[in-house]
């Protein structure tokens, strides 16, 4: 048997999976214990009604467009960080993870002084005709904020590590630069983009702090359905907060079980037989 | 097709890796590049192959200059040394990139059609499904051939080729490589830093060091008569004794030996080769104690100090009874000499 330097099974294995129930588990499962005490008609008519259901629109809308915005912007970014050597490229390196440094209510609070009608931004846009902050672009914008470092992170590395003879390879074999990116770079980049897109869409659909400075807060417009489970909790409504929240982690769950499945077949090359 | 480099120059940042090298490749040879690390060999490969720009001089493919032709149009094959197969492709899907992403269009049966007849090519049927991690080194290395050669390339360029591999896998593949030329007569330059494999496989051998060629020939000619000191020893292991040449005789402890015409008088290395030396209990020789014995399967290493304290290697017979501490005489049975 092989002897591991750490101590063995029963002991890390132990450990963890009481960390992983105390502190993962156990809430969730209070929280589907909360919603489950509801009737199964009741439980509907909560998660089913006309302010949850546009809560849940706005969310997942504004968390899918951040999040493919996100794809394109921070695949660009870890590009020019891993391709480039150019000067201030260690500072912009580091600047990506500010979003995760921050406390999202200060982003979201710079974010609306930024975007308001008379902010920086704000003035411009307003003039231009488009209205950011108090809509669902600001929801959008605020969520790209805290979701980038996802995205940027996950491929940064897959794309350090791709051996430069692939490229090499692919142009010598006649293959010009948009085959390459489209048939070698971007099909060993995928899996990467997938767990990054996962955690990025998680994390904007559960996103509050950054959010409801600059959303408006409208019932039925720019309310997301974060702020919806607070003003149940608020409300001392416990089980309507937890039937929606169980929507969201619903919701969560799919997701992630869906790019899993996804990022497994796409990685099926590298099963040895 | 001919392969002609006029006095190419490449430069990295303020390194020189490659000082004005000029070469011949005869349309249908197959030509080796040797040297140690450093010597630019790959530089030279790499841009024949157009990865590399030249910062001056003129590679020529056939009357065309080819120097400022992007890789993707100069029509080489090039085999890099680890493998460089796209993973997330299977074997078939690697060898038909080429001819998928080509300017002349073929339809899927044509491109089939093509890729068995490489798969056979480099004996490989049955495995066009796999995908490179599943087979082995020495097979992903037939796969980047058979991917090479998918697009009818003007010369095949390897760049260390078995580098990666188990000396036996290569001791095969190398033999092999040999058939596919002579079967294609496709020109064919590679990178070795292998002086074996160079001497086995190539019908001339081009030695570098320090970015230029310091001498060029077939195995034959490059083995009998190398150049200078370097080429010697970097074709095999040598013996380095210092003497004294006068009149076209360089002397190293009373024994004679000639040398080749042109040997200035005075210092001089003299180099023999471990078979070129022999043991005898009587002179005449140099002087030397027996401080080891190695047995190999086909003969005896023997290693022993010189009177003069040169280390000298030599091997002898497997019958001879030779132990450490033995004296006796080094004889010289042949030998080159070079000035200093």
């Amino acid at each position: 048997m092989r002897r591991n330097v750490l101590p063995g099974l029963h002991l890390s294995l132990g450990i963890t999976l009481f960390y992983v129930g105390l502190i993962v588990v156990l809430p969730l499962a209070a929280l589907v214990f909360k919603a489950a005490s509801l009737g199964p008609a009741e439980y509907w008519s909560i998660v089913s009604s006309p302010r949850a259901l546009a809560s849940y629109k706005v969310t997942a809308l504004s968390a899918l467009v951040a999040t493919l915005f996100n794809l394109v912007f921070g695949l660009a970014l870890a590009w020019v960080l891993t391709r480039y050597r150019f000067p201030g490229r260690r500072i912009v390196d580091a600047m990506v993870d500010l979003p995760f440094a921050l406390p999202t209510a200060v982003a979201g609070i710079s974010l609306t002084a930024l975007f308001s009608n008379n902010g920086w931004f704000g003035s411009v846009l307003s003039e231009a005709g488009l209205k950011v902050a108090y809509t669902p672009i600001g929801i959008m914008i605020a969520m790209c904020f805290t979701s980038l470092p996802f995205i940027v992170r996950t491929v940064q590395p897959v794309l350090e590590d791709l051996d430069p003879a692939l490229e090499e390879a692919a142009q010598s074999l006649g293959g010009s630069d948009w085959t390459i990116f489209r048939k070698v770079i971007l099909p060993l980049l995928t899996p990467a983009l997938l767990a990054g897109l996962s955690l990025s869409f998680a994390r904007s659909l559960g996103e509050f702090g950054a959010i409801i400075f600059i959303a408006g807060n409208q019932p039925m417009s720019t309310e997301i359905t974060a702020l919806l489970i607070f003003i149940r909790l608020e409300e001392y409504d416990y089980q309507a907060a937890a039937a929606i929240a169980s929507v969201l982690l619903l919701t969560a769950f799919a997701m992630l079980a869906v790019t899993n499945w996804l990022q497994s077949r796409a990685l099926r090359y590298t099963v040895k037989g | 097709m001919e392969i002609r480099l006029d006095n190419v120059i490449k430069t990295f940042d303020t390194f020189r890796a490659v000082h004005g090298v000029s070469l011949t490749v005869e349309s249908g040879e197959l030509i080796a590049l040797l040297g140690p690390s450093g010597s630019g060999k790959t530089t030279i490969l790499r841009m024949v192959a157009g990865l590399e720009y030249a910062d001056g001089g003129h590679i020529y493919f056939g009357d065309q200059d080819a120097t400022d032709i992007p890789v993707r149009d100069r029509g080489v094959g090039f085999v890099f040394q680890h493998y460089a197969l796209f993973p997330h492709m299977t074997v078939a899907e690697n060898i038909g990139f080429g001819m998928s992403v080509s300017k002349v269009k073929r339809s899927k049966a044509e491109i089939a059609a093509r890729v068995n007849q490489l798969l056979k090519l480099v004996r490989l049927e049955g495995l066009g499904d796999r995908f490179p991690a599943q087979i082995s080194g020495g097979q992903r290395q037939r796969v980047a051939l058979a991917r090479a050669l998918s697009v009818d390339p003007k010369v095949l360029l390897l760049d260390e080729p078995f580098g990666a591999l188990d000396a036996n896998v290569r001791h095969d593949l190398r033999r092999w490589l040999r058939e596919i030329h002579d079967e294609l007569g496709i020109t064919t330059i590679f990178v070795t830093h292998d002086q074996e494999e160079a001497l086995d496989l190539a019908d001339r051998v081009v030695i570098l060091k320090d970015g230029k060629i310091v001498q060029q020939g077939t195995p034959q000619e490059v083995c009998r008569d190398p150049k200078n000191a370097f080429v010697l020893k970097f074709l095999g292991d040598a013996n380095r004794l210092i003497g004294e040449v006068r009149d076209g005789q360089a002397r190293v402890a009373g024994v004679a030996v000639a040398a080749a015409d042109g040997v200035a008088d005075g210092p001089a290395e003299i180099y023999a080769r471990p078979r070129d030396l022999d043991w005898s209990a009587a002179g005449p020789g140099v002087s030397a104690t027996v401080s080891r014995v190695l047995d190999r399967p086909g003969e005896r290493r023997v290693i022993a100090t010189a009177s003069t304290g040169e280390l000298l290697e030599f091997d002898v017979d497997p019958e001879r009874d030779i132990t450490a501490g033995d004296t006796g005489f080094v004889t010289l049975r042949r030998a080159k000499v070079f000035a200093i």
